[in-house]
């Protein structure tokens, strides 16, 4: 038996839309049988997982809450995908985003400093996410250097800086010797939407992130650009666009989109900067991107699906003693199937039942 | 001499997982496949090694669990990119974020617990030469063994008509699917390999580097081996050299901890990934001519039939 492909004469559109589903739907059936590997009820640990969060209105705004980072880095991370650009060190933009716009926070803390700290914060994260972003950028365009292994190598590097920082020279003196900056001021706090909830304004901006993402690729130059460099780079260069410039330009946005998720993420709901302030956000985000079939409005789908799954397993933990980890591992199958379904777009599957041998 | 002697065993020591991920590696890659899931096969055969050890109580059996693992990891990645013409990259970030959670799933039961580690080889007499007898007579068996892996793998490449094959569907698999080798198969194969070693390099840490599992313990060294096939510039000896220099940084950044450097430690502990930065620039710089690596490298094949 044998597996071969047939490529198809023109994409089809409608395994296009319906993919995702077919990919989520297998999701559900392979963690069924880990559930039940496990020695869990499938159904009731699935009910746990999607519709137990549905259902309240405190775990629908962690649901935002959680989507909120998810998206933003996506729609970043879809940039530079489209233009066969491979950032995978989201996480440690996000970190450093956070670290820069948190510097302010504890600079000015317990001083009467004005409302002009927070929007300051906001754009330091986004500025340092940028700069660190074009670290492995820059490596790429002037030294050919792999920036798949550069920007990862630099999440640890960023995750190092900031546990010296917080064990070190930001650490908070009345913090009982935790690794934590002191609470940061009203003033420094992302403020939350509903009074005594989670929603916080950081929600609002992932949605502006969106609306400005589709209005990148769709509707400007530079977002064709993006697409016809990554699709046919032979075109490309024939129509004159300049690849490198556009792995600097993918490179930065995506890296203030993380930094500035960094940020907000610290001064909304965690409140002061601490290792642990990720729970893998950058490379959670890598798969909401592919979900999301690098569209803005699938990403924002795919980041609260994503999302759900964060708040479900921390439900099924709780609930049905799940370890964390299942959803990981949840994630990862997610993703899998999500790329092999898109296969089906251009290829047809076929099963040649001959002497061939198995391949 | 002694401080000398027990550096020198401790780098030979962290550089083993390095070389051994990095040979498997560099052997997928010159078969033309980029895995970047090195990490998630690496991690997945720590838990799984860990486990199989201290279950049986044998070294041996934990290390084929590590290889096995690896193995089965390396088989999804290939039916992907292989078999459905997936994106390499895509599937290896996949295979990774998978690893991470399969090996907490299954390494759970197993924090806490300790396990003898890989004893160090004894010859009387040729062990106890001062200076060089236990560096080069008392390692454990896994250092001895990358090292005959490194041998076997160049004398496969350069010496073998079956490497030569490998190499050719690595550089131009059309050409390679002319001529009648099974491009794809080859491939599988190669892939299959990576993940043995890869898994092989994962079970290494627990069985022999430290004698416990924590999750999370290869800390990114799958990334690293990655980054020494670059560096290698496709070539078995100077992975060789590679891996034993970045072993060389990891252990520095340990002992300047304890001579007390005035250096925060964190700063001492991204020292290796600064390092693969700045190496990954300038192998890449130097190279800028013309690239080593393999032609197709990265890219998928569908064969017309």
């Amino acid at each position: 038996m044998q597996l071969v492909l047939e490529k198809r004469a023109e994409r089809s559109n409608t395994i296009a839309l319906i993919s995702p589903l077919i990919a989520i739907g297998l999701t559900i059936v392979t963690m069924s049988i880990l559930f039940v590997i496990l020695g869990k009820n499938p159904i009731a640990a699935l009910g746990v997982y999607f519709i137990d969060p549905l259902t309240d209105s405190y775990s629908l705004q962690e649901i935002a809450v959680k989507a909120s980072p998810l998206v933003m880095i996506a729609i970043g991370l879809s940039l530079c995908y489209l233009a066969n650009a491979w950032n995978i060190g989201a996480e440690g933009q996000f970190l450093v985003g956070a670290v820069a716009g948190s510097w302010l926070a504890v600079k000015t803390n317990g001083t009467d400093a004005g409302v002009w700290v927070l929007p300051a914060m906001l754009l330091l994260g986004a500025v340092a996410g940028a700069l660190y972003a074009l670290i492995p950028a820059i490596c790429r365009v002037k030294f050919g250097a792999s920036e798949i292994l550069t920007s990862l190598m630099l999440v640890y590097v960023a995750d190092l800086f900031l546990d010296y920082l917080v064990r070190g020279p930001w650490r908070d003196p009345k913090g009982f010797n935790f690794p934590t900056t002191a609470e940061f001021d009203p003033v420094a706090t992302v403020p939350v939407l509903i009074d005594g909830g989670r929603l916080h304004l950081g929600a609002v901006i992932a949605l502006v992130v969106v609306a400005a993402g589709a209005v990148l690729l769709g509707r400007t130059i530079k977002g064709f650009e993006i697409r016809v460099v990554g699709a046919a780079p032979r075109a490309a260069r024939f129509g004159g666009f300049n690849s490198n410039q556009l792995i600097l330009l993918t490179f930065a946005i995506s890296g203030a989109l993380a930094g500035l998720a960094g940020i907000i993420e610290v001064a909304g709901p965690v409140g002061h900067l601490q290792p642990g302030i990720s729970p893998g956000y950058g490379f959670t985000a890598i798969i909401v991107a592919f979900l999301g079939r690098l569209n803005p409005v699938g990403i924002l789908i795919a980041g609260l699906f994503l999302a759900l799954t964060f708040i479900g397993g921390e439900q099924a933990q709780i609930a049905m003693k799940i370890p964390l980890d299942v959803t990981k591992v949840f994630q990862g199958i997610l993703l899998f199937y999500v790329l092999a379904c898109d296969s089906l777009i251009l290829y047809r599957f076929k099963l040649i039942f001959a002497s061939a041998k198995v391949a | 001499m002694e401080l000398v002697e027990a550096i020198i065993l401790a780098v030979l020591a962290a550089s083993t997982p390095l070389l051994l991920a990095a040979t498997g590696e560099l052997v997928t890659e010159r078969a033309g496949v980029l895995n970047l899931g090195v990490e998630g096969m690496m991690i997945v055969g720590a838990a799984c090694g860990f486990g199989g050890a201290w279950l049986s109580g044998s070294i041996i059996v934990g290390a084929l669990c590590g290889i096995i693992a690896g193995t089965l990891l390396s088989l999804i990645f290939a039916l992907m990119t292989l078999g459905l013409a997936v994106n390499q990259v895509a599937t290896g970030l996949a295979l990774t974020i998978l690893g991470i959670g399969l090996s907490g799933l299954i390494g759970a039961r197993f924090v806490g617990e300790k396990i003898t580690p890989a004893p160090h080889l004894h010859i009387p007499g040729l062990t106890d030469i001062p200076l060089v007898g236990r560096i080069l007579f008392g390692e454990d068996a896994f250092i001895y063994l990358s090292l005959a892996l490194v041998v076997a793998v160049w004398f496969f490449l350069y010496r073998t008509r079956a490497g030569l094959i490998l190499r050719a569907a690595g550089d131009n698999h059309v050409s390679a699917h002319a001529l009648g080798y099974p491009v794809l198969r080859i491939r599988m194969y190669a892939v299959m390999f990576g993940g043995a070693c890869a898994g092989l390099a994962g079970a290494y840490l627990p069985l022999a580097y430290t004698p416990f599992f924590i999750p999370g313990m290869t800390a990114g060294r799958g990334w690293i081996a990655l980054a020494l096939v670059v560096f290698a510039s496709w070539r078995p000896g100077r992975l060789v050299i590679g891996a034993y220099l970045f072993g060389a940084v990891t252990i520095l950044q340990l002992h300047a901890q304890g001579w007390g450097v005035g250096v925060p430690s964190q700063f001492m502990s991204a020292l290796p990934y600064l390092a693969t930065v700045i190496v990954l620039v300038l192998i890449s710089r130097a190279r800028s001519g013309g690239s080593t690596a393999p032609a197709a490298l990265g890219t998928v094949f569908v064969p017309d039939r």
